[in-house]
């Protein structure tokens, strides 16, 4: 456990080796991004064996920070942050092994890649809002550069779109905590300091508040109608910021709702709930329907993003243990699935065929081409719909299950979105792979042959399909964790009842 | 032992092994295949030696606490109905792979695809679970789209994403449902829930959000399993499915994916919501009868004989759900005849077997003419086949009249118990119902007649082969087994009669 | 009053150091320097230069927080002695940078201009008193102008420096004469004594005339709209290094002195800006300053092509968070105001000192020019990134950190009660369109692959990069830990 806090130093410290290592050869950038990502799993793995879920948060570091604004630096874990942690290692190791092949300025793409993972576990780590609020900012702009310089369609359009939007809601985000802050008598970030602060607002404050990071947080998370960056984003990306931006980094704007947004301020969640909860629905139906009628392969994977990012938000809005046992679970759920989705998309497919479009991807007889991304991108597609078996089922059943005691409604119509996934889902594996089921006509046939997926491909796919079949079939390891989690003291307020 | 998932698994492993051997030459694979699909059959036969007819509830259970936070536990177990239906893919499956034999394509996809879909079927059958079944339930689909869309005719990616989205629209609602179920019950085990719902704990919990909530999660539930099986109007995807499927997977589809969905109705529907499903009975009647006779009707006016063999599953399988729905619609009525109620139920699950039989035989009759006409298969294609193939003729025949309900085969017995029933409980339900019997015998002896007699014509003009080798292999065991339980039907009545019995005990008799 | 003289000398070493220097500076170019060619001669005089800019500091250090000085005319506060620090810090860079970018004639007067200039700036940031406060501020002022139109081949520099001359002239009057009024009204040019004088005869039209006086020559001072028009035209004009430093140490320095003035001085005449129970003061106007420049500065950005003007906007921008600051240091000290102003010094000499690298290796002032700059210097680049970085205001850079403080500390000044807290939110929301220009830059420079023909690698001199590296180590070091800075406050 105690050695957590290093997932952060030795990304950043990843990041600068692989900067320099980029000076010699690329080779070695990648070699040293590799065992980067292997040593952060490897910390968070180890802490996941020796992690005992009932001790509740627990305080890995802290010192003083800037004594002059009460600021600490503070971090900790518990169930639902170790949770995070492991994805990011997961879902970083997995990148790395997708971005294999990039030769220009691999130094440098390393280098911010890890600056971007290094923020995202400090998030994740972070017990002061202060402390979480800078290592959230520390993410936002080597995104920037990663799509700007990496990207494919419409990169710098789609870079500059999506660090806005994070930064706006970066934004709303620090002027609520300031305001807390402020109102709290600007003695204290840590998270538990401004709970108990938070109790002597007046309604209007805490409504204000809770509107302010909540919605900055939510821009993050993808909530329905500010998630148009993602779909642009995502696809602007290049692979492996893709499986990042979509793994990994919607997941700091739900963690920030779950962890800072909705303890701090329980008043004002439950005047915003019911509002959360429609937008969340509605992101759900609508991008699912969006993803139905996609003609560019890669946007089909942005859009299920947000859809399924909507039930991450729903299981918040239930409020009740379970429904947010269900969306921490989808948000690890998620995180692996969407990198999947992407790593087949971005790296297997479009670095071969160079062409997304499924109206040309059909005509190609792919599944027999590509039978190893065939075969992942259905298990992948399996894993999005949800279907049984994979990890993305307990965590849409269970998040049904909580949503159900609180509005059967929004249960009911967020089906609807499981039904809808199922559809694009199927829609895109058919024209994708399956589009010419025919024996290869020769017009049809690619004019050079393509390059068979590599050793690091296949490493890559099988770590996260094997991670997505495990936690479907076995829930309960990383449910052990969070439960106990949500059933501590700072959740007491907001998730009433629906105890498993 | 856990000889349930052995039963379960076995065509899992051998899923997984043919996935690993790469390099498998396609005899090999064909043979790997095979021998995994016929695990099911030696491994169904071992538990019926073990099984005690007369034992109540379920025997050979396993359970093993699986994901804490949703009280799921691992928990399979088999009564006379399961294993009726084990029996069956132990029969059929083999049989399928057997027609798929001459498949062109990878035969190690197809063995791969086709143990995945064995397995998941026998999975729905043994899980007393709402998780895993579900589990299963879906899994079912995947290789089956795979099945239709890699291997199928020229309409089949349409055919296929047509059948999975509509399953899946049903499973959706059906998932809704259950998942409020938990919020309020706090289990998803079906013993459990039955118990729960016969104490009218779970309709009082349910209503607890609102009078209308039992009503619309029924409606769920139903939803998902009347889908599957299909009942009329819920049917439409599954003519092009079954049409464009390849023979193998037909057989599979008609002959066990179609009980999977009656097994629901009985097994979970049934139990768990009995008055709801008494409330609409009247309702449902008649969309059973719809099946009953529009689907006749309906094959009646087929071309397309693989289609023809479709229509006349819909209306087969709706006899089951005629007989269920009978006896919910007179259960707590005073003077419900016992023995009429023992008819009916026993003569659906004889009909879920037999269907399953002679549907099987069907689709693969059809197949076989199709092979010997290049790919053509309709009505007009082919005439005087049976003076070309004598021995197909014949097989071909005894499973057609085994489709009609001729006496001395095996559907007679199951029809016949059923319209006993049926016209105990309904009266006029079974009188309408008999309009499909006579479409149906109307069809089939236009089949026969048209393809079988007459002067060769169209496919069969020149060479025409009789069965032989493989094809000889696959059908006579089918139709053997069709005559001997047309003489001994008490060979499988055996098994589930006290489990009927028990049934009818629990349905409130004056 | 009997005048201390040791502790006079003590408390001035400083500046005497810097006097010295500037006669150093003069006469070895006058004796020995004259033979020498023009790159010894700018070596030799930046050497010196520095030399006595690093005595002052060291000095300066030495002496340490020792509270009024002269009877009170001088602050030795926390706030003189970092502001005196910073400013020395900052005169050094720009020295630095100057040394081998420069294609300037005459070495030895400019770095002696330059010493002036830091003196008067050393001397703003402890002055209590009115006279030698201005005094200050005209040595500092007309160093400047010398500075701004230092370049005589460009007739750009000469534009920049009439019309900051000009401006500067003008708010210099304002200035004067608002201290008159106010001598007039109180009879006295002492802070304190003001103070007690307004306390005691109440408001008055006058003093409402004074204090309107006094912050159209700070608004001047520190850039602020409506008083901005001179920035982006100087900026543009005068040489790099002259640019860095008017808007590094010379703002740091007014921002000190004004701060000085407003709280303390005429504390009596602060008003109140809360919603509910608005008064006329000046934290009235200040506000208004201050949302003007946020507005002015982050939209008028927006349209910017030419690097440098791009720079004067984002200053200008900075002016409205600082003098949120100001008005946030009546509750929250100036510890906030002082590391906004110092770490922004930072990053605006290394802005302007990659521009001088630049513009001394032929790259043209656009923004597009800098196409490639990752390639031609990874060096410069990566100095940019961080430069710009902070001026963003990301973490873990100085920038977000003196932003943040000034925030905090603007809502802490009367939550949303109160216009400050308006004005933090705005300045925070404004902070995602300022970054939207900071990116269009790092784009060009990290992103865009070189124009073809422009690609040649570009030497850096190894003083400016040293100081380039100086300046961005201290932005991390001071991001990451900013207590090394704010404690000398508590």
């Amino acid at each position: 456990m105690n050695a957590l806090p290093c997932t952060i130093y030795v990304s950043f410290t990843g990041a600068l080796l692989a900067l320099v290592a980029g000076t010699r050869s690329a080779a070695t950038a990648r070699w040293v991004a590799l065992v980067t990502a292997l040593t952060t799993l490897a910390i968070t793995l180890m802490a996941a064996v020796s992690f005992v879920p009932a001790l509740g948060m627990q305080t890995l570091v802290d010192v003083p920070w800037v004594a002059s604004l009460g600021v600490r630096y503070h971090l900790a874990a518990d169930g639902i942050s170790l949770t995070l942690l492991v994805l990011t290692a997961i879902a970083a190791t997995a990148g790395v092994l997708f971005s294999w092949n990039i030769e220009e300025r691999t130094g440098e793409f390393f280098a911010l890649y890890f600056a971007l993972i290094g923020g995202v576990f400090g998030v994740f780590l972070s017990a002061d809002a202060f402390v979480l609020f800078v290592f959230y900012e520390i993410a936002i702009v080597p995104k920037y550069f990663l799509i700007a310089r990496w990207g494919s369609t419409n990169r710098e359009y789609g870079a500059m779109k999506l660090v806005l939007y994070s930064f706006a809601g970066s934004a709303l985000v620090l002027a609520g905590l300031l305001w807390a802050y402020a109102a709290g008598g600007g003695q204290s970030f840590g998270m538990g300091d401004l709970a108990a602060a938070a109790v002597h607002f007046t309604r209007a404050e805490q409504l204000g508040m809770f509107a302010l990071v909540f919605l900055g947080f939510a821009v993050l998370a993808g909530m329905f109608p500010f998630h148009t960056w993602a779909p642009t984003g995502h696809v602007a990306a290049p692979t492996a910021a893709s499986m990042l931006l979509a793994g990994v980094v919607m997941k700091l704007g739900a963690y920030g709702c779950l962890r800072v947004a909705m303890p701090l301020f329980p008043v004002g969640f439950v005047f915003w709930q019911p509002t959360i909860g429609w937008l969340a629905v509605i992101g759900i139906v609508y991008a699912g329907g969006v993803a139905l009628v996609q003609g560019d392969f890669k946007f089909v994977s942005g859009y299920s993003s947000v859809s399924h990012m909507g039930f991450v938000l729903l299981g918040l809005a239930a409020a009740n243990v379970q429904a947010a046992s269900g969306a921490v679970l989808q948000m690890f759920s998620h995180g692996i699935v969407a990198g999947l989705l992407f790593a087949v998309v971005g790296r297997m497919v479009y670095e071969r065929t160079h062409t997304r479009q499924l109206a040309d991807l059909r005509n190609l007889p792919l599944h027999r081409l590509l039978p190893f991304a065939a075969v992942t991108f259905v298990l992948a597609g399996l894993a999005s719909m949800g279907m049984p078996g994979f990890s993305g089922f307990p965590a849409e059943l269970t998040i049904l299950v909580g949503t159900w005691k609180t509005s059967p409604l929004w249960a009911a119509v967020a089906a609807l979105g499981v039904l809808l996934a199922a559809a694009f889902t199927l829609r895109a594996i058919q024209l994708s792979f399956f589009g010419s089921t025919q024996p290869a006509v020769a017009g049809a046939m690619p004019a050079h042959p393509l390059p068979p997926i590599t050793l690091a491909e296949k490493a890559g796919a099988l770590l996260l399909v094997g991670t997505t079949v495990l936690i479907g079939l076995k829930p309960d390891l990383l449910l052990n964790w969070i439960i106990p989690s949500l059933q501590s003291p700072l959740y007491q307020v907001i998730l009433k009842g629906g105890a498993p | 032992m856990p000889l349930l998932s052995f039963i379960v698994f076995a065509p899992w492993v051998g899923a997984g092994l043919l996935a690993v051997l790469r390099g498998a030459k396609p005899a090999v694979a064909r043979g790997i295949a095979l021998a995994f699909s016929l695990s099911t059959l030696v491994l169904g036969l071992v538990v019926l030696a073990g099984f005690n007819p007369a034992a109540p509830g379920f025997q050979f259970q396993e359970s093993a606490a699986w994901i804490t936070s949703l009280n799921v536990h691992y928990h399979l177990g088999l009564d006379g109905l399961s294993l009726l239906l084990v029996l069956l893919t132990g029969i059929v499956g083999p049989a399928g792979l057997l027609a798929a034999w001459k498949q062109p394509g990878s035969p190690r996809a197809f063995g791969i695809l086709f143990l995945i879909l064995q397995g998941s079927a026998l999975g729905v059958f043994l899980a007393l679970d709402f998780f895993h079944w579900f589990l299963f339930w879906e899994l079912s689909l995947v290789p089956v789209f795979f099945l239709i869309k890699l291997w199928g005719g020229a309409g089949a990616g349409r055919a296929a994403y047509q059948f999975v989205i509509y399953t899946l629209g049903g499973s959706v609602f059906m998932l809704l449902g259950f998942a409020a179920i938990f919020a309020a019950t706090g289990t998803l085990e079906f013993g459990q829930l039955a118990h729960l719902s016969a104490d009218g704990i779970l309709a009082g919990r349910l209503s607890a959000l609102g009078h209308f909530w039992p009503q619309v999660v029924f409606v769920g539930v139903f939803l998902g399993v009347a889908v599957k099986v299909p009942l009329f109007p819920f049917h439409t995807w599954l003519p092009p499915a079954y049409a464009e499927a390849p023979v193998g997977v037909s057989m599979f589809l008609t002959g066990v994916m179609s009980k999977m969905g009656v097994y629901a109705f009985l097994r979970i529907l049934w139990p768990i919501f009995p008055g709801q499903l008494h409330a609409a009975a009247p309702c449902l009647l008649w969309l059973a009868l719809g099946g009953v006779v529009l689907g006749a009707f309906a094959a009646m006016r087929q071309t397309d004989l693989k289609r023809m063999i479709a229509y006349s599953s819909i209306n087969h399988v709706s006899y089951c759900l005629l007989a269920l729905f009978a006896v919910c619609a007179a259960t707590g009525h005073s003077g419900i005849s016992g023995p009429a109620v023992t008819a009916a139920l026993g003569g659906a699950l004889l009909q879920m077997f037999n269907h399953g039989l002679s549907a099987a035989a069907l689709f693969f009759s059809v197949g076989v003419l199709e092979s010997r006409a290049g790919g053509r298969r309709g009505l007009d294609d082919f005439g005087g086949v049976r003076s070309a193939a004598p021995v197909f003729a014949g097989l071909c025949g005894i499973a057609m009249f085994s489709s009609i309900g001729l006496p001395g085969l095996n559907g007679f017995v199951g029809e016949f118990l059923i319209f006993r029933g049926v016209f105990g409980l309904v009266p006029w339900a079974a009188a309408i119902g008999c309009l499909g019997l006579f479409a149906t015998a109307f069809f089939y002896l236009t089949f026969w007649q048209r393809v079988f007699h007459g002067s060769r014509s169209g496919a069969a003009k020149g060479e025409f082969a009789d069965v032989h080798g493989v094809e000889r292999v696959t059908l006579i065991p089918l139709i053997a087994l069709m005559i001997v339980l047309g003489v001994l039907p008490q060979l499988l009545t055996g098994l589930f009669n006290p489990l009927v019995t028990s049934w009818v005990s629990q349905i409130a008799l004056p | 009053m009997t005048t201390n003289y040791p502790e006079l000398f003590c408390a001035f070493a400083g500046e005497a150091s810097l006097v010295l220097g500037m006669l150093v500076v003069l006469g070895y170019d006058l004796t020995v320097g004259r033979k020498r060619s023009p790159t010894e001669r700018w070596q030799a005089s930046c050497i010196l230069g520095g030399a006595a800019l690093f005595s002052a500091l060291v000095v300066g250090l030495r002496v340490g927080v020792v509270g009024p000085v002269l009877g009170g005319e001088f602050m030795l506060d926390a706030l003189g002695v970092g502001t005196r620090a910073a400013v020395l810090v900052l005169a050094g860079l720009t020295l630095m940078l100057t040394a081998g970018t420069a294609r300037l004639r005459n070495p030895a007067e400019f770095v002696a201009i330059v010493l002036l200039a830091a003196t008067g700036f050393s001397l703003m940031a402890v002055a209590q008193q009115l006279l030698v406060a201005f005094l200050a501020l005209e040595l500092a002022s007309l160093s400047l102008y010398v500075l701004a139109g230092f370049d005589k081949t460009r007739p750009e520099s000469a534009e920049a420096a009439l019309k900051y001359f000009l401006f500067g002239g003008m708010s210099a009057a304002f200035l004067l004469f608002g201290f008159s009024l106010l001598y007039g009204l109180t009879g006295s040019i002492d802070t304190s004594a003001i103070a007690a004088a307004l306390a005691a005869q109440g408001s008055s039209p006058l003093l409402s005339v004074a204090l309107v006086m006094v912050l159209v020559a700070f608004g001047f001072k520190a850039a602020a709209a409506p008083f901005h028009l001179w920035a982006p035209d100087v900026y543009q004009g005068a040489p790099a290094t002259s640019a860095a430093l008017i808007a590094s140490a010379s703002k740091l320095a007014g921002l000190t002195f004004f701060v000085r003035l407003l709280w303390p001085g005429l504390g009596y005449a602060t008003g109140d800006v809360a919603l509910r129970h608005f008064s006329p003061g000046w934290l009235a106007v200040v506000a208004l300053l201050s949302a003007a420049s946020l507005l002015v500065g982050n939209f008028g950005a927006l349209a910017q092509s030419n690097l440098r003007r791009l720079l004067a906007y984002s200053a200008i921008a900075h002016a409205g968070a600082l003098l949120l600051g100001v008005m946030a240091a009546g509750t929250a000290g100036p510890a906030p105001l002082y590391f906004y102003a110092a770490t922004y010094g930072l990053a605006t000499v290394g802005a302007f000192g990659v521009v001088a690298v630049l513009e001394a290796a032929g790259v043209g002032p656009q923004i597009a020019d800098l196409a490639g700059l990752y390639r031609r210097s990874p060096l410069l680049a990566g100095c940019l990134f961080i430069f710009i970085l902070s001026l963003a205001g990301i973490p873990p850079l100085a920038g977000f950190f003196g932003k943040f403080a000034v925030f905090a500390a603007a809502l802490n000044f009367g939550g949303l009660a109160s216009v400050t807290g308006w004005l933090a939110f705005a300045a925070i929301f404004l902070s995602a369109v300022a970054l939207y220009y900071y990116l269009r830059v790092l784009k060009q420079a990290l992103v865009a692959p070189p124009a073809p023909g422009a690609d040649g690698r570009i030497a850096v001199p190894g003083a400016a990069a040293l100081a380039l590296l100086l300046a961005a180590l201290l932005l991390v070091v001071l991001g990451v830990f900013p207590s090394l800075l704010l404690q000398i406050f508590s």
